[in-house]
C-alpha cells in the first residue's frame, strides 16, 4: 500500500471502520476523533506550504504579494545554498546510518551474549537516546570538542599534536558525531531485540553443525537482522533527515553553510530571513524527500501488522 | 582456567569497555556538575577533586530554572494525557472491532507520523503567530499531542489485542455496556501498557527540540529551550551547565531504562518484534 502523508486513504467520516458496526457497537464516534484531527493536522499546514510556496510573501515585507508561479522553485533550484544544505543532508544522514548501523549491530552481538553485568552495562550503553537533543549537543561542544578546554583537545595535547578546532574546522563531521552518539543505543536497542528473537535451536544446530563464530554471524546472525537493519535504516533515515537542535546549538549552520542540512536552511530562510514562498519551496522538497523513504517504511510495517 | 569462564571474562570486559565509552559524556557532565567552575574548565583536567554541591543550589535557587522545569512537566503530561484520552477509544475500537480497513486506516495514522515537520513550520508558526499560541504552554501541548497520537494509538492497539477477548466477553454477557467495559476490565487489565505507552510519549515530549525551539521563546519555553540558550556563553558557566542538564535528563533516563522493551515495539511500529 503506498498511503503517505501525501495519500491518505480514508478521509475523515467516510472511513468503513466505523460503519461497520459489530455487536452493537458504534464504533465510528470512538474512531473518529483521532482520524479527524490528525487528518487536519496532516493536510492544513502541508496545504498551506504547498500554497505560499507558489506566493510571494515575506513577512516583513507588506508589500511583496501575489502569485508566484514556479518561481520561487527555480529560484530555489539554481541556488547553489539548496544543493549545498542537500549535499549536507545527504552526507549526515548517509555516515549517522553507516556508523550505528555498523556499530550497533556489534554491539547488538556483544550485548547478547551472557557477561557478568550484562544488564546494567547495556542500560549505560542506551543512556544516550534519552538524553535531549540540546543537551548531548553541549555537552559534546563545550566539553569534549572544545579546542581550548575540550577534553579531546587535552588527550591530542599530551601526545604532542595541536588541538582539533572540531566545530571551525570540521563543522558538519562534529554534528555528525554528536547525532550518531545518540542514534547509536536506538540501532542498538533495535538489533538487539532481533538477535534475542533469533531461535535458540536455530543457534544451536549451526554450532553442532561446527560454525565458528564468524560464520554464525555471517551465516545465521546477519540474514536474521536483514529486515530489523532495514526498518532502522527507515526509522532513523526520517528523523535523520530533519536534524536540527544539535545544529542549532553548535554551529548555527556554519562556518558559512558547511553545516547547513535542508531543514536548518528552510529554518533560516523562514525565521531569519523571513522569506516564506522561498522556504515554503524547501518544505515541499523536504516532506517529498521524507516520502520516498516513508512509502518503503510504511510497506515494510504492514507485512508485520498481517495478523 | 576454564575457557568457558575465561571467554566470559574477556567478553565482560570488551562489554564493560564499550558500554563505558557510550556512557562517557553523560558520565563526564555528571561529574562536572559536582565542581566548581575554575574546576570544570581546569587543564589537565581534574577526575579528582572534592565534590560541592553549590551548583545544584545555584540552579535550584535561580527562579527561572524551576519555571522551565515546570513548563516541561506540564507540557509533557498535558500533552500524554490528552493523546491517551483521544487515543484510548481509537485503539479499543479497532482492536476488538476491526474492520475491513482499520489496518490501512493504522498505517494511514502511522505514516502522519513520517510528516517531517520542518514541512510544515512555516504554516504552524503562522497559525501559532495568528492565534497567539506562539509561547504558550497549551499550544505546545497541541502540537506535541498530535505528534504523538499516531505512536500512542498504535501502542494501545498492540496492547489492547493481548488482552483475552473472552474476558470482555464475559463482562458484555453480565451485561457490561461499553464505557463499563472498557473502564472496569479493559484498562485495569492492560495497566502496564498504557503505563509504558504514556510514558514513551513523556520521553518523547520532554526531548522534543525542533517545536519547543521555534514556538518558544521564555513565557512556556521547557528545559530544552533553556539548555539551548546557554550555547553562547563560552567557558565559566559549564559546572553550572552540567548540573542543570543533569537534572533535566534525570528523570527521563529513569523513564527510558524502566520502558526500554515497550519502546522498541513503540518507535517501530511493531515492524521489529
Amino acid at each position: 500500500m503506498a498511503s503517505t502523508t501525501t495519500a491518505a486513504p480514508v478521509p475523515g467520516t467516510s472511513t468503513t471502520v466505523g460503519g461497520r458496526s459489530q455487536r452493537n457497537v458504534k464504533t465510528l464516534p470512538l474512531v473518529a476523533p483521532s482520524v479527524v484531527i490528525l487528518f487536519l493536522w496532516m493536510i492544513v499546514p502541508l496545504a498551506m506550504t504547498l500554497w505560499f510556496s507558489f506566493q510571494y510573501y515575506n513577512l516583513l515585507d507588506p508589500t511583496v504579494g501575489g502569485f508566484a508561479g514556479f518561481e520561487n522553485y527555480t529560484f530555489l533550484l539554481t541556488d547553489p545554498s539548496l544543493w549545498t544544505a542537500m549535499i549536507n543532508t545527504i552526507f549526515l544522514v548517509f555516515w549517522v546510518l553507516v556508523i550505528t548501523v555498523g556499530l550497533g549491530t556489534l554491539l547488538a552481538v556483544l550485548f547478547d551474549q551472557d557477561f557478568y553485568g550484562r544488564s546494567i552495562a547495556r542500560l549505560l550503553a542506551i543512556a544516550p537516546f534519552f538524553v535531549m537533543p540540546t543537551v548531548s549537543a553541549l555537552v559534546w561542544k563545550n566539553m569534549l570538542m572544545h579546542p581550548v578546554n575540550g577534553l579531546f583537545a587535552f588527550f591530542t595535547r599530551s601526545l604532542g599534536l595541536p588541538a582539533i578546532d572540531f566545530f571551525g574546522s570540521f563543522p558538519l563531521t562534529s554534528v555528525i558525531i554528536i547525532v550518531a552518539w545518540q542514534w547509536l543505543p536506538f540501532a542498538l536497542l533495535i538489533l538487539l531485540t532481533a538477535i534475542q528473537s533469533l531461535d535458540s535451536e536455530q543457534k544451536e544446530a549451526a554450532r553442532m553443525d561446527g560454525a565458528g563464530p564468524f560464520s554464525m554471524f555471517f551465516f545465521i546472525i546477519l540474514p536474521h537482522l536483514g529486515r530489523a537493519i532495514s526498518v532502522v535504516i527507515m526509522i532513523e533515515t526520517i528523523f535523520l533527515l530533519s536534524v536540527f537542535a544539535e545544529i542549532y546549538v553548535t554551529t548555527s549552520g556554519g562556518p558559512g553553510l558547511a553545516s547547513t542540512n535542508l531543514a536548518f536552511l528552510i529554518y533560516l530562510r523562514a525565521l531569519r530571513e523571513y522569506d516564506v514562498g522561498g522556504a515554503s519551496a524547501a518544505g515541499v522538497i523536504a516532506v517529498i524527500l521524507a516520502n520516498i523513504v516513508a512509502v518503503f517504511l510504511v510497506r515494510s510495517i504492514a507485512k508485520n501488522i498481517a495478523d | 582456567m576454564h575457557p568457558k569462564t575465561r571467554e566470559r571474562l574477556v567478553l565482560t570486559v570488551v562489554g564493560w569497555l564499550a558500554a563505558g565509552l557510550i556512557f562517557f559524556p553523560i558520565f563526564w557532565m555528571i561529574l562536572t556538575s559536582f565542581k566548581t567552575e575554575v574546576e570544570a574548565v581546569a587543564t589537565p583536567p581534574q577526575l579528582f577533586f572534592t565534590p560541592t554541591l553549590e551548583n545544584y543550589i545555584t540552579v535550584r535557587e535561580r527562579a527561572d530554572y524551576v519555571h522551565f522545569a515546570i513548563n516541561s512537566i506540564v507540557i509533557s503530561v498535558g500533552a500524554t494525557l490528552l493523546a491517551t484520552l483521544i487515543a484510548v477509544p481509537a485503539a479499543y475500537a479497532m482492536a476488538f472491532f476491526p474492520g475491513k480497513r482499520t489496518k490501512d486506516l493504522l498505517l494511514w495514522m502511522l505514516s502522519t507520523k513520517m510528516m517531517p515537520a520542518v514541512g510544515v513550520l512555516i504554516p504552524i508558526y503562522l497559525l501559532f503567530r495568528d492565534t497567539g499560541a506562539i509561547d504558550t504552554r497549551w499550544g505546545l501541548i497541541v502540537v506535541y499531542t498530535l505528534m504523538n497520537l499516531p505512536i500512542v494509538v498504535w501502542m494501545l492497539y498492540t496492547f489492547f489485542k493481548e488482552v483475552p477477548k473472552d474476558i470482555l466477553e464475559a463482562g458484555r454477557m453480565d451485561g457490561a455496556k461499553p464505557k463499563q467495559e472498557v473502564w472496569m476490565l479493559l484498562l485495569p487489565l492492560s495497566l502496564p501498557g498504557i503505563a509504558s505507552t504514556a510514558l514513551l510519549s513523556i520521553i518523547l515530549c520532554w526531548n522534543e527540540a525542533f517545536w519547543s525551539l521555534n514556538l518558544t521563546t521564555s513565557e512556556a519555553a521547557p528545559l530544552t529551550t533553556f539548555i539551548a540558550s546557554f550555547s553562547a556563553p563560552e567557558g565559566l558557566f559549564w559546572a553550572k551547565l552540567s548540573a542543570a542538564s543533569t537534572i533535566a535528563i534525570a528523570p527521563i533516563l529513569v523513564f527510558g531504562w524502566m520502558s526500554q522493551r515497550q519502546l522498541v515495539r513503540g518507535l517501530t511500529f511493531g515492524a521489529v518484534k
